[in-house]
């Protein structure tokens, strides 16, 4: 009783642990897959990260005016943007459908809806509890109008791809010109982030294939795109951050909660732990 | 042998102390136990975007005079109606002191806006929906159990106890209404 | 144990009216506060009470998700995002459960490899045994079919290959598969059923369950020496000996449960899955969930579309057979100097099977440089997987039946108490 790992046991879970750093490095080797993504250090990073209010704001500047042309974020509503925790909350409007900004921001877009008196479908302004609408009627209305791809929803897209925020990141900031010997339609473009294999393209040497994939969608953001409105150098770097802090935030609106209720959940649980653990001693004192 | 055993634990240390720990150890379980509930419970409230539907707006040119419309709101009938002048008339007249709930037709339309009644559809006494226009008293009458509402929505008679609840509201513009 | 006499003594008019009634409370008494427990049980012996609140913690999240779920082709994605982004608490309730299905696994298998090392399924403890692995086997099910209901890419690539598995079957398997999908593909109606399955199971597996800690009452629990208990004297009574323990590994695993729920949510998920399933596009690498790799992998090592699938459920259905297949005498590895390596180099190859499984079949585990042409090779997954496949059968069907005859075990203490009063001199001294 006085350890509870008998020998071969530890031997088990170092011999684990080997195997594992063993087997994993060829793993990561393997070809066929885009550059390493790259970490330009976000705000909501760590078990104390959270999302940095100007970051987000700026974010979705970069959505509104650039990414909103093309894809969708069917699951976010525009009230998500003045509850707690998003880019922009009020501790004034506690119900996020009073935020005058968010109120506005609704006011920008339009929703469809059946017209009661003529059955016809009419726009009318949206309001704060509506979702962000679609610019595209339907999946086919948007490969038609994108030469066959449709482009992906952003609501949980930093959740959908491998590689996470620092992927779309990475996605944003490295279309490079096309290596010499890549032989791709001028409707898609290079990108040396992209998780995918070139080899079928590929006309240069073929233990050389170039990193990276392609894709439909053409560069989109690029140096002053977007004008900030807090002042904010509009580099190409800057705007892809925020954005993908704000695509974080759209897919994850509850992270910061989370953070904190599993600090306080953790906490109690050593906590707990430690008076059980003297109830423990105090009972088996004697009985070892 | 438990009592032999137990004796064996209780011997030797300080029981104050002793207890102390076991009573802090099973409060401690105790409270895990109940906060976990409060998620457990909390999650049948009306989520973020049932919530969020709770107030519309409404343009009241839609509706012609002596009509009204069902619109639906936060899953219920909502009556808005448009009244004549003899409606109104009634309504205004009636001897509140009979009734049994009683309540002005002024406390219950907005000031200078008396032609529109909005109201709940939902009868007071077991939710059906009552039928526009029917009844004694040219209001609304309960298919269900035979409540009858005046033109101002008041019950007047049948089993219902209270009058047709009258939603939270304002006038945005000269038309329009915003509910909730 | 089966020969305890009954200590229960009901004090108040009330508890003497129900236990000549219904002796629900003596039951209890004797099962989990006088129940005579080995005093040497280690703490690998507290992962039955965790899978306990393991399983009530997924049918409690489970039952509560059900409130808010929609098993529909069109709605179970946005439903679920919904109890994430707009249901009350219902992040956290999601994440507990989908995360509570890899404790749960992981518990298990802990729970398992510690049966196995301690020779915890040996006489008299077979139907025990046997009931575990119907709940493991049942587990499997139901983390399948509660995996396919978010209607994401890789729920539907996992119902779609794992149902197709049937259809290797000869002569009736595609008009089973059609069957079990309820229709030409995995659509509307495969949702459907397994909603209904994924809701059933768990009650299936409390019922096995109960079952499980009946047979473990009847023959009383195994023990780190293996020998069994010879007098009071081996003993302590389980509350509040047994529950004190428990109680403290629960706590401790409850901290790794939450450093998961809170912290890294999403590790040990799939990104694919954030993508509503699409019927037309497979993606590029169909992985299951972790607690099903080594099986996975086994799978993919044998070529033959078939025997792949034979061998598959092979591998789940030789730890059914582990009782008759052990031929020792001696229950516990720790007396059992030959077998104890065979039993770490088992564990070290259901790990390995289980990397093999997350990887692509092709890829080289180690490379000895390139052919003429330029090629590399080396070691592939599915070579390794071969290997690792052929040891793991070997180490149930050759090495425990053999291995069991030829082996001299280390001498035995006569009873546990000798063992505890050993190892006490030792530490000491």
């Amino acid at each position: 009783m006085s350890s509870f790992l008998t020998n071969s046991l530890k031997l088990l879970s170092g011999a684990i642990v080997a195997v594992a750093l063993v087997t994993s490095a060829p793993a990561l080797a393997a070809g066929g897959h885009g550059r390493k993504p790259v970490d330009p250090g976000f705000s909501f990073e760590g078990p104390f990260g959270t999302f940095d209010q100007g970051a987000l704001q700026r974010g979705y500047k970069v959505y509104r005016e650039v990414c909103s042309a093309c894809h969708s974020m069917k699951l976010v509503s525009f009230r998500n943007l003045g509850q707690k925790g998003g880019p922009f909350y009020d501790p004034k409007y506690k119900n996020p459908n009073d935020n005058p900004v968010v109120k506005q921001i609704a006011s920008e877009f339009e929703t469809a809806e059946i017209d009661p008196d003529s059955g016809d479908e009419v726009m009318r302004k949206s309001t704060p509890s509506d979702r962000f609408p679609s610019p595209f009627k339907n999946d086919e209305a948007a490969k038609a109008s994108n030469g066959g791809a449709i482009p992906p929803d952003l609501s949980v897209i930093n959740k959908a791809r491998n590689g996470h925020a620092p992927y779309i990141y990475s996605i944003l900031i490295g279309y490079e010109p096309k290596p010499v010997g890549l032989e791709i339609p001028d409707t898609q473009h290079y990108n040396a982030y992209v998780a995918g294999s070139l080899a079928t393209q590929w006309k240069g040497d073929p233990h050389h294939v170039p990193a990276g994939g392609v894709l439909a969608m053409p560069p989109p953001l690029t140096d002053g795109r977007v004008t900030f409105d807090d002042g904010t150098p509009s580099t190409l770097k800057q705007q892809a951050k925020d954005v993908t802090t704000f695509l974080e935030w759209a897919g994850d609106p509850h992270m910061v909660a989370r953070k904190q209720t599993g600090f306080a959940v953790i906490l109690f649980l050593i906590l707990l732990g430690g008076v059980v653990y003297l109830a423990y001693r105090q009972t088996w004192k004697g009985h070892h | 042998m438990s009592e032999a055993s137990h004796n064996s634990v209780t011997t030797g240390a300080d029981p104050s102390r002793r207890d102390f720990i076991y009573i802090a150890a099973g409060a401690g379980a105790a409270g895990a136990a109940g906060m976990a509930l409060i998620p457990l419970i909390g999650q049948m409230n009306p989520a973020a975007d049932t919530l969020a539907l709770a107030s519309i707006e409404y343009d009241l040119s839609k509706v012609t005079e002596g009509m009204q419309a069902v619109v639906k709101w936060r899953g219920k009938p909502l009556f808005v109606r448009h009244r004549t002048p003899a409606e109104i008339k009634a309504a205004q007249t009636a001897d509140v002191k009979g009734m049994r709930d009683p309540q002005t037709d002024a406390e219950r339309v907005k000031e200078g806006k008396e032609q529109y009644l909005v109201v709940i559809g939902v009868c007071t006494h077991l939710g059906c929906v009552p039928n526009f226009g029917g009844g004694e008293f040219n209001g609304w009458f309960c298919p269900c159990h035979g409540s009858d509402y005046d033109t101002s929505g008041r019950i007047r008679s049948g089993p219902a106890p209270l009058n047709l609840e009258v939603p939270q509201y304002e006038f945005l513009s000269d038309t329009k209404i915003k509910v909730g | 144990m089966s020969d305890h006499q009954s200590t229960y003594q009901p004090k108040t008019g009330i508890e003497k009216w129900l236990d000549s009634r219904l002796p629900i409370v003596r039951l209890a008494y004797d099962s989990f506060i006088d129940y005579p427990t080995p005093k040497n049980l280690n703490y690998w012996w507290t992962f039955g009470a965790i899978l306990s609140l393991c399983l009530g913690i997924q049918i409690i999240t489970g039952v509560v998700l059900a409130m808010h779920y929609i098993a529909s082709t069109d709605h179970a994605f946005n439903s679920i995002e919904r109890i994430m982004r707009d249901v009350n608490h219902g992040w956290l309730i999601r994440y507990i459960h989908s995360n509570g299905a890899s404790m749960f696994f992981f518990a298990v298998y802990i729970h398992m490899f510690r049966g196995l090392y301690y020779g915890s399924y040996k006489a008299p403890r077979e139907v025990l045994w046997l009931l575990g692995c119907v709940i493991y086997f049942l587990m499997i099910a139901t983390a399948f079919m509660g995996y396919v209901l978010p209607w994401g890419q890789m729920s539907y690539y996992g119902a779609v290959v794992i149902t197709n598995l049937i259809g290797a079957i000869p002569v009736v398997g595609p008009s089973i598969l059609i069957w079990l999908q309820g229709g030409f593909s995995v659509d509307q109606p495969t949702l459907n059923r397994f909603f209904s399955l994924h809701y059933l199971l768990p009650f299936v597996i409390a019922g096995v369950t109960v079952l499980h800690i009946w047979a473990l009452h009847v023959t009383g629990q195994n023990n780190p020496t293996g020998v069994e208990i010879k007098s009071k004297e081996d003993t302590v009574p389980f509350t509040p000996f047994a529950t004190i323990k428990d109680a403290m590994g629960i706590i401790l695993f409850l901290i790794m449960f939450a450093v998961f729920v809170f912290f890294a949510p999403e590790v040990l998920g799939h990104a694919d899955n954030y993508v509503p399933a699409n019927p037309l596009q497979t993606p590029a690498h169909i992985v299951p969930e972790w607690y099903m790799l080594p099986f996975y992998a086994i799978l993919r090592a044998i070529p033959d579309k078939l025997l792949g699938v034979i061998a598959m459920f092979a591998a789940i259905a030789v730890i059914f057979a582990l009782p008759w297949l052990d031929t020792s005498k001696v229950r516990s590895m720790r007396y059992r100097p030959v077998m104890r390596w065979f039993y770490v180099l088992f564990a070290i190859t259901c790990v390995a099977l289980g990397w093999c499984g997350g990887q692509l079949p092709t890829d080289l585990v180690i490379s000895f440089g390139a052919d003429k042409a330029g090629t590399p090779i080396g070691l592939t997954v599915t070579t390794l997987s071969q290997f690792l496949t052929a040891y793991y059968f070997a180490f149930f069907l050759i090495i425990m039946p053999w291995i069991g005859l030829k082996e001299e075990p280390l001498p035995l203490p006569a009873s546990i108490s000798e063992a505890v009063l050993a190892a006490h001199s030792k530490k000491k001294g």
